[in-house]
């Protein structure tokens, strides 16, 4: 299991309900099933994933978080996890609302677009950036609203979303994002995650 | 029709059974069939409920018909469900004609069948009936129930109705309260029998009404790419067209060949009376029009099934079933299968959907399995 989600499950607590939208194949819904006993739901839009998630047990239903997010009642999950996928939608704050509204807390990771890297990739060779995290090209990327750490700690601020905690990856390594150096972590990290209500 | 049912296992049921419409019935027959063995902690039992047409023989060549089991795809050894492993229980729906009690019967009162004069069922008196059988085979708590189309109903009714009485459920290509469009369909049928002069005459089947019946609604269980794929405008037997009313296209020839297959197997008023039941089922309705409401109790772990080119029960309806779910907490899986086959494609050779049915059952065997090792 990637880093990324290692993070994610010890923001977790055991026992909990949660949510998993975009959850992929179903691995960071096993692990927290099996090691934590949370009861697990996910949202998927591939077909395929969808239905190795039901393969394993998983209770996994197939859409789309832009459209498929209003039948969950109002706070009847304890977390809801979105990972690396807010910059994909075409309207994305309105996809953070309802995660809101679902979740008592919410947890958003993002792919930061400030990240040294991708900055020297734009300001040298002038073209868009192409990292690691970010391997599409313009014409054919689903990132459609890319942000930076900053950017997602100026709208939680801008729309009274209480942050609860920021945290920060770097080449596997995670730290905590402060008041003090948000600038810095907004250069040197790859992956920004928040929990956030 | 053939009328040689002495052959197959009857339960008769002798507690009374209020139907919906308010009448009692009381000492009627249930025909119904098993495959695989009950295992001895009676965690392995799977019910399997039947569309409008099916059957009890669920899977091998149907002893009546001689043709092979409806969802011999699906059950059987080493199938999805696999019966090796699990054991399969089917009967026959309350309104049929392969031995449960339904308008082919003698009534004892006339020393006749009686045609028009049973009483009007619902999905609900399908369901209920069905619950004496399990528990005539001892079964407190069944590993799934599953069914497609009508099928698919039946689970829903019955976990609505017995919220603690599977641990799984799997309801495939159907609807939580019939669309008017499919009421229309329906409808189209029933007419067609009743517009048989036969249909009113003793000892006459009316095989033409229920021919164009099925052949009706045979094309609402395909789709149009599915139809053009495999006919297309091709020409039966010939190498032009006639300038007749003859069958000149192939579909044409196919639809004559499944509405003349449907008369040897299927009773008339059974269409009726069973369609009807579908056209009744609302279970929105039963719960004041919160379909939630229905599932509130429930503690059954759900995989819904829909297929793309459905349109007779698309995913849309479907969907409605698991936000329903969803709006209580349920724990639910919800898969749309691509396929071009359309409504029929959960009785047919659809690997994707296979697959997902046989590993949702094994998952879930397994973790019931596992909880009783704890």
């Amino acid at each position: 299991m990637k880093k990324e989600f290692k993070i994610i499950s010890q923001i977790i607590q055991n026992n909990k309900r949660v949510l998993d939208v975009g959850c992929g194949d179903g691995t960071l819904m096993s692990y927290l099933k099996e090691n934590q006993k949370n009861d697990v739901r996910g949202l998927e839009p591939k077909k395929d994933f969808v239905q190795q998630c039901i393969s394993k047990g998983l209770p996994v239903i197939e859409g789309d978080a832009e459209k498929d997010l209003f039948q969950f009642p109002k706070k009847s999950f304890d977390y809801v996890v979105l990972s690396q996928t807010l910059q994909a939608f075409l309207n994305p704050e309105e996809v953070l609302n309802q995660l809101l509204r679902i979740g008592k807390q919410t947890i958003v990771s993002i792919p930061n677009f400030g990240y040294w890297k991708v900055r020297l990739h734009l300001l040298f060779k002038g073209t868009m950036p192409v990292t690691r995290n970010l391997p599409n090209e313009w014409y054919n990327t689903p990132n459609l609203h890319m942000c930076t750490i900053q950017d997602f700690v100026n709208f939680c601020d801008k729309k009274n979303i209480k942050i609860d905690k920021s945290l920060c990856l770097t080449n596997e390594k995670i730290s905590e994002i402060t008041k003090v150096n948000l600038k810095y972590k907004n250069i040197f990290s790859q992956l920004g995650i928040f929990l956030i209500e | 029709m053939n009328n040689d049912t002495k052959n197959i296992k009857r339960l008769i049921i002798n507690q009374s059974l209020e139907l919906d419409c308010g009448k009692k019935i009381k000492g009627f027959p249930l025909a119904y069939e098993t495959y695989g063995t009950l295992n001895k902690s009676k965690n392995n039992a799977i019910l399997a409920f039947h569309a409008l047409t099916g059957d009890q023989f669920v899977t091998n060549i149907n002893p009546i018909t001689k043709r092979e089991g409806w969802w011999t795809f699906a059950v059987g050894p080493g199938k999805a469900i696999d019966t090796n492993k699990y054991f399969v229980i089917c009967a026959n729906v309350l309104g049929g004609c392969m031995g449960s009690f339904g308008p082919k019967e003698i009534d004892a009162e006339t020393n006749k069948s009686f045609g028009t004069t049973f009483p009007v069922i619902t999905i609900k008196d399908i369901v209920k009936a069905q619950k004496f059988l399990l528990d005539h085979l001892g079964i407190n708590k069944l590993l799934s129930v599953v069914g497609g189309s009508m099928g698919g109903m039946q689970v829903l009714q019955f976990v609505s109705l017995y919220p603690d009485l599977s641990y799984s459920a799997v309801p495939i290509a159907c609807s939580a309260s019939h669309s008017a469009q499919n009421i229309a369909l329906n409808e189209l049928g029933r007419q067609a029998i009743m517009a048989d002069p036969n249909w009113k005459k003793d000892n006459a089947s009316p095989d033409k009404g229920l021919a164009v019946a099925r052949m009706a609604a045979h094309i609402t269980y395909l789709s149009k790419e599915g139809l053009q794929e495999k006919f297309g405008r091709k020409l039966q037997d010939k190498g032009s067209l006639k300038f007749s009313f003859d069958a000149d296209f192939q579909i044409e020839s196919y639809l004559r060949y499944q509405g003349s297959a449907f008369v040897d197997r299927f009773d008339a008023n059974s269409y009726l009376y069973i369609t009807r039941a579908m056209d009744y089922f609302d279970l929105e309705k039963q719960f004041n029009g919160n379909l939630s409401l229905a599932f509130k109790n429930t503690k059954s772990k759900f995989c819904v099934i829909s297929f793309s080119s459905d349109w007779l029960y698309p995913t849309s309806e479907n969907k409605e079933i698991v936000i329903a779910l969803n709006a209580c907490g349920a724990n639910v899986g919800f898969v749309e299968i691509n396929s071009e086959k359309g409504h029929d494609s959960f009785l047919l050779n659809v690997p994707k959907f296979l697959k997902t049915l046989s590993e949702f059952i094994n998952s879930t065997y397994n973790e019931t399995s596992n909880e009783k090792r704890i």
